[in-house]
């Protein structure tokens, strides 16, 4: 988490030294749990609120809401494998992808957030710090998310293991009496695919921000991997 | 001790009943409980040796909807023989003796039969103020169950309110009522519903009849052979659900043709029951079948997840037709508009930025 300060840079040119801040398999990571996202988000809300539409057609010659469902848990599959991909890479990456990141266990995370909310949030400052890898407050937000990937996935396991004889959504099968039914799981399941909608919106926008006003390729690091800071090595 | 039970044979004889009689129960009991044709003589020998199980059915806080939906059993004979010749030695709604008699038949039989009888349980029990809430003959429901689940040989919860605590226990649960099995320590029989299903009762009571031991139970202690599917698994309705053609409305043309009640608020794909399979009144029809959702009468807390006919509970603290699709919408558009007023602010800060870039040296901090 090397933190820099932030200088505007409008006029004179800054030597920028590119870092290799995100691996290959966090970026895979990323663009494909942002597609099982999407495509988990917009299956669920039909399935939960399916669209009125009038058939001239029976029952017999079509298959559409099965489809919808049966798109929705391959996905989940893929969704959850890629998950666990994740987790294991939070233990071998690199310092950016490490799970320290995600958990506020120094103090020193703890006054980059008061920092982060300062300066982003409230924009109370007009400079400030930057983080190469995750701030500390985005790390925190990481980490509920992760809990809402295990939720979703607990209870999409279990919502699933009435309809399935495979052996990994039986193993979820206990947790359905304990929230007290299918309904009950079922209502938590939709409620928690807002926090999906919520979490997506923000970090979409977030993005856009950082690269707007930190001007250092935060969208396109995503893509190459690579983020860019100001190199002060020449200036000592 | 000269208390010897007679055999189910020998107390359908003393009743009056003929073989031919006999053997068409002997039938039933073995297609309730699952024996092929090939057991079939094992259950009749069964029935003419083994003696009958004497029977204990306690009411408590209940509506007699499980009494009133096993007497309507689609196997006359099969009731007639539970009820007439299994006999029940004690059942405030059946039984012919009141008051003091009432009571000296349930103490005989418990004494004389301790460790022998089958316990039934319709109802729940009120633990709330020390249980005052449901006395019988001066004494409180969960006194008179502890002491009848004590030598029973095997207990059985008839019903959503001995399962799961039903309407009684329906938010704020006012009496403190409670399913049997969080009050005993033995392993309870589980059989759900608003009321069960007739045939899902005599099947129970059968099985223990004629094999001398519960059927197979799943986690929550209901048996496997009613409880192991979704109404939603079995239903007829179930190639609408998969087509995606909804009723949208019950009076619209959708419905008339029949389709899928899942956006009327059936919980049918929450509910674990045999009503799509046996049916009811003599397999004549369901609630889906007649045109109404299922409102999932066979599980926990099914009162409290209302509307029953929205297919969404509504969100607590925000009003009864809201479900989590208004307030995350909701949440969703206010997250959109501290965008936009972050956006407005950030470019503002960008404009300060540009500025102090023009007149002032970069100072490096840290």
């Amino acid at each position: 988490m090397a933190t820099k300060a932030f200088v505007a840079q409008a006029s004179q040119p800054e030597k920028f030294r590119r870092v290799y801040v995100w691996e290959f398999p966090v970026r895979l990571y990323h663009w494909v749990n942002a597609l099982c996202v999407v495509v988990l988000c917009v299956t669920g809300y039909l399935i939960g609120r399916p669209l009125a539409i009038t058939y001239s057609s029976e029952a017999y010659q079509q298959y559409w809401f099965g489809t919808v469902r049966f798109l929705h848990f391959v996905t989940a599959f893929v969704f959850f494998f890629n998950f666990l991909v994740r987790l294991y890479w939070g233990f071998v990456g690199n310092q950016y992808a490490k799970w320290s990141n995600f958990i506020p266990n120094h103090r020193a995370q703890w006054r980059e957030m008061i920092e982060v909310m300062k300066v982003d949030v409230l924009q109370t400052r007009v400079q400030g710090l930057i983080t190469l890898g995750h701030n500390a407050l985005a790390g925190l937000i990481y980490f509920l998310s992760f809990l809402a990937f295990l939720f979703q996935s607990l209870t999409g396991f279990a919502l699933y293991s009435s309809m399935s004889q495979a052996r990994l959504p039986r193993l979820f099968a206990w947790i359905t009496p304990l929230m007290g039914g299918d309904f009950a799981v079922r209502q938590w399941h939709h409620i928690f695919m807002w926090f999906f909608i919520w979490f997506t919106l923000v970090h979409v926008y977030l993005v856009f921000y950082h690269d707007y006003i930190e001007g250092r390729g935060t969208t396109s690091s995503m893509v190459g991997g690579w983020k860019f800071d100001s190199d002060k090595r020449d200036e000592k | 001790m000269g208390h010897s039970i007679p055999t189910i044979w020998e107390s359908m004889q003393a009743k009056g009943y003929d073989r031919r009689e006999f053997l068409r129960f002997c039938s039933f009991a073995a297609m309730m409980a699952g024996i092929e044709t090939a057991g079939f003589s094992k259950v009749v020998h069964a029935l003419e040796t083994q003696a009958r199980p004497p029977v204990v059915w306690l009411h408590f806080q209940e509506c007699t909807c499980c009494s009133e939906s096993f007497i309507r059993s689609s196997h006359p004979l099969v009731a007639d023989v539970l009820l007439d010749s299994i006999s029940l030695d004690y059942s405030e709604t059946l039984q012919a003796a009141a008051g003091h008699q009432a009571e000296k038949s349930l103490h005989d039989t418990m004494q004389k039969f301790a460790g022998k009888y089958i316990l039934l349980v319709e109802g729940s029990i009120p633990t709330h103020d020390g249980g005052v809430y449901c006395t019988i003959g001066g004494r409180t429901a969960e006194d008179i169950l502890q002491e009848a689940a004590k030598d029973a040989a095997a207990v059985i919860a008839w019903g959503s309110c001995a399962s799961h605590g039903c309407v009684q226990s329906a938010k704020p649960n006012p009496t403190g009522a409670t399913p049997v099995h969080k009050l005993i320590s033995k392993p309870v029989i589980n059989v759900p519903g608003c009321p069960p299903i007739a045939d899902v009762m005599t099947g129970v009571i059968t099985h223990l009849l004629v094999l001398g031991s519960a059927p197979e139970l799943d986690g929550l202690g209901r048996p496997k052979e009613f409880y192991s599917r979704r109404v939603h698994d079995t239903c007829y309705r179930r190639p609408y659900y998969d087509a995606g053609l909804f009723v949208e409305s019950f009076d619209d043309e959708k419905a008339r043709k029949g389709y899928c009640l899942y956006k009327m608020g059936c919980r049918g794909p929450v509910t674990y029951n045999a009503c799509s399979v046996t049916k009811w009144n003599g397999a004549t029809s369901y609630p889906i079948q007649s045109g109404h959702g299922c409102i999932g009468c066979s599980e926990a807390g099914f009162w409290d997840n209302g509307p029953l006919y929205q297919h969404l509970a509504s969100f607590p603290g925000f009003g009864i037709e809201s479900t989590a699709d208004n307030v995350g919408a909701l949440v969703g558009i206010a997250a959109l508009g501290g965008m936009a007023v972050h956006a407005v602010s950030t470019n503002v800060r960008k404009h300060e930025l540009l500025v102090q870039g023009k007149h002032s040296e970069p100072k490096a901090k840290e």
